[in-house]
């Protein structure tokens, strides 16, 4: 079934056209890969998936859903929730109210008047937001405030916070970024065992280590249009796709 | 940043918090702040602070216009002494009713912006109240002369009393001046305190504190922004109009230049310097700007001869005409001064300043732990911390 449709998308940043009419279906349950060089436009596109750019023209559906034009708070209520290219985390406050947030939207819906009650009496949110911070390994730092962590860290906060909300579509903007090859092995792993949850995934990556041992497809943006679109051992030997990021090296 | 609070330790502190404001008259005569009039004004500002905090220390949004909603909470309190006579409960519902309803209209559209926009929209909003009530709201405001109770308004539930002599408020019977007017603003600033206390430790107040943090991973993560900050700015306004409210009950009488910039001016620097986005910092730094706006703006050249007498005279002279510049009217400038010694040395504020004593102090403890074979841990464990 699909779960997200993405049709006939144009972004113009001026005279830059950003995204070139962009096609794409993914598929429920699916680990949906997106590559392609620096400024292709990848960013580009999840930020038209999220609310972030509204594209000149094209629609983008989810689960029937018209997403063009909610507000962000909105498709993240509907099911969408994304890790972005650089850590959008809640710097001042410590690890663990960082996960709870997240949990309380998914409980409370977009605005909720709970002043009365105490953060500390919400036990179930909060064995919640433990749960995953060990999940992704972090809950010996759950006190700590979020803008001390390392780089990598961050990132895995923020997958907390994505996952604690179980969402039915997570796109990831190149979630392993900053990571050693250790924790990048462990996001892995983490990634593929949600993957069992049922959880869709969109991934932008670099790292092909990455892609090849997550994808289930690939799609290959350059110059903001699709060129090429398949299974991880198709997209490997076509030669349009080494064309893409290799044309710009032989310079 | 925020350590361990449970239930037990904040009941603990609103219990210690009430008995030091109730014993206020008794701790701080020997400073020459234990008299009715200076109580009052600590009390009620401290509660005006309180009240901006909420918006200020928890979201960041820093309003530059709220002495509007503490001009709006005196005059709606007055309006209740000539109607309804000098009862001070209806007026301060009148007061919270009105700044309440300015702070919906003003916040809904002040909020549409963030930042500095933010704030110079507010103190639009303030200002245009200010002149508004110099000019064209005369009828409502009596403009320049103040609007003030007089013998022959309505006063619907007083006319049996036909007592003749200043109207004073008074709460059946009990007349609000002196200490009995110190103790009724004491009381509400204790339900002030304990209200913060509840939004500080909610899921409210954590969202509050994240929209300060990151409003853009606050929308991807479904919560939406706005009600949240509208709901902290109309409560912090409440804060302000019962502020305003006890001004007038403690002294009938309401006048516009409660809501010049300067008053909204006033309330930042008391927050700031007492410790934005904590809890007792806004009080501590209204009791130290109102104590200091005391005693520094009584001196004058007379009382500074008289502490300087002991200079030979060719240095009597220069010296207190330079200290002069400093007490009275020009008071202002030693509170500049101690705002740039603060903010350049305790950015957080004096409660920054305590958080750095008690720690030196820990420090210190647990040393002296380790030295008696109490701790078992390696050192380098404690020193990881
Ligand atoms: N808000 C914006 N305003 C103007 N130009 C933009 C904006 N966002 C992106 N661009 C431009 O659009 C192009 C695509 O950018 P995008 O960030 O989507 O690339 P990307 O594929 O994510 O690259 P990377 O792999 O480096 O993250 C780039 O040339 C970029 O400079
Ligand atoms: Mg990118």
């Amino acid at each position: 079934m699909e779960i997200l449709s993405v049709k006939g998308v144009n972004k113009r940043f001026g005279g830059l056209k950003a995204l070139d009419d962009v096609n794409l279906s993914i598929e429920q349950g699916h680990v949906h890969a997106i590559i392609g060089p620096n400024g292709a436009g990848k960013s580009t596109l999840l930020n038209c998936f999220v609310g972030r750019l509204i594209p000149d023209t094209g629609s983008v559906t989810f689960l029937g859903k018209d997403l063009i034009g909610a507000k962000p708070h909105e498709i993240n209520q509907a099911g969408v929730s994304r890790v972005f290219q650089t850590p959008e985390i809640f710097g001042d406050l410590t690890l663990q109210e960082n996960v709870m947030i997240p949990t309380l939207a998914k409980r409370d819906g977009a605005f909720t008047m709970n002043a009365w009650a105490r953060v500390d009496g919400q036990g179930e949110i909060r064995d919640k937001a433990m749960h995953m911070l060990e999940d992704v390994g972090l809950v010996d730092k759950k006190d700590m405030t979020a803008d001390s962590l390392s780089r990598g860290d961050k990132r895995r906060l923020e997958l907390a916070m994505c996952l604690v909300q179980d969402p039915k579509l997570l796109l990831l903007d190149e979630p392993t970024a900053g990571m050693s090859r250790a924790d990048t092995n462990n996001t892995i792993d983490l990634l593929k065992r949600i993957g069992e949850r049922g959880i869709t995934k969109i991934v932008i990556e670099h790292d092909m280590h990455v892609v090849f041992s997550l994808a289930s497809k690939i799609s290959v943006l350059a110059q903001g249009t699709v060129i090429a679109e398949g299974q991880p051992e198709d997209i490997k030997g076509d030669p349009r796709v080494q064309e893409a990021y290799l044309g710009g090296a032989h310079v | 940043m925020m350590t361990k609070n449970s239930p037990r330790s904040d009941l603990l502190m609103l219990v210690l918090f009430s008995a030091a404001i109730l014993t206020m008259p008794i701790w701080l005569a020997p400073v020459g702040a234990g008299y009715p009039d200076l109580l009052q004004k600590f009390a009620i500002f401290g509660l005006f602070a309180l009240g901006f905090n909420l918006l200020f220390g928890l979201t960041g949004y820093l309003s530059f216009g709220h002495a509007a909603f503490l001009g709006i909470g005196s005059y709606a309190a007055v309006w209740s002494f000539k109607l309804l006579g000098m009862n001070p409960l209806p007026a301060l519902l009148f007061s919270v009713v009105f700044s309440s309803l300015f702070a919906v209209a003003i916040g809904y559209i002040s909020l549409r912006r963030s930042g500095i926009y933010f704030s110079i929209l507010t103190l639009a909003f303030a200002q245009m109240s200010y002149n508004l009530a110099y000019s064209v709201l005369t009828p409502i405001t009596n403009g320049e002369t103040g609007l003030r109770v007089l013998q022959s308004d309505p006063r619907l539930f007083d006319s049996s009393s036909e007592a003749s002599g200043p109207l004073i408020s008074n709460l059946f019977g009990i007349e609000m001046t002196g200490y009995s007017g110190f103790y009724f603003c004491a009381v509400l600033l204790i339900v002030g305190f304990y209200i913060s206390q509840r939004i500080f430790r909610s899921p409210f107040g954590m969202m509050l504190r994240a929209v300060k943090s990151n409003q853009n991973r606050m929308s991807y993560t479904g919560l939406n922004t706005r009600p949240y900050t509208l709901t902290a700015f109309v409560i912090s306004g409440m804060f302000a109009g019962v502020a305003g409210s006890l001004l007038a009950v403690t002294d009938p009488l309401a006048g516009a230049e409660r809501m010049q910039w300067t008053a909204s001016g006033e309330v930042v620097l008391m927050t700031i310097l007492g410790g934005a986005g904590t809890l007792l910092g806004p009080i501590l730094g209204a009791g130290l700007i109102k104590y200091f706006e005391n005693i520094f703006s009584a001196y004058n050249e007379q009382t500074l001869h008289a502490i300087f007498s002991f200079l030979p005279d060719f240095m009597e002279g220069p010296v207190v005409s330079l200290a002069s510049l400093f007490v009275g009217e020009g008071w202002h400038l030693t509170l500049g001064l101690l705002f740039m010694v603060i903010v350049i040395f305790l950015p957080g504020g004096i409660m920054e300043g305590f958080n750095r004593i008690t720690k030196m102090f820990r420090r210190k403890s647990s040393r002296v732990g380790k030295g008696t074979g109490h701790s078992h841990f390696p050192a380098s464990a404690n020193a990881a911390e």
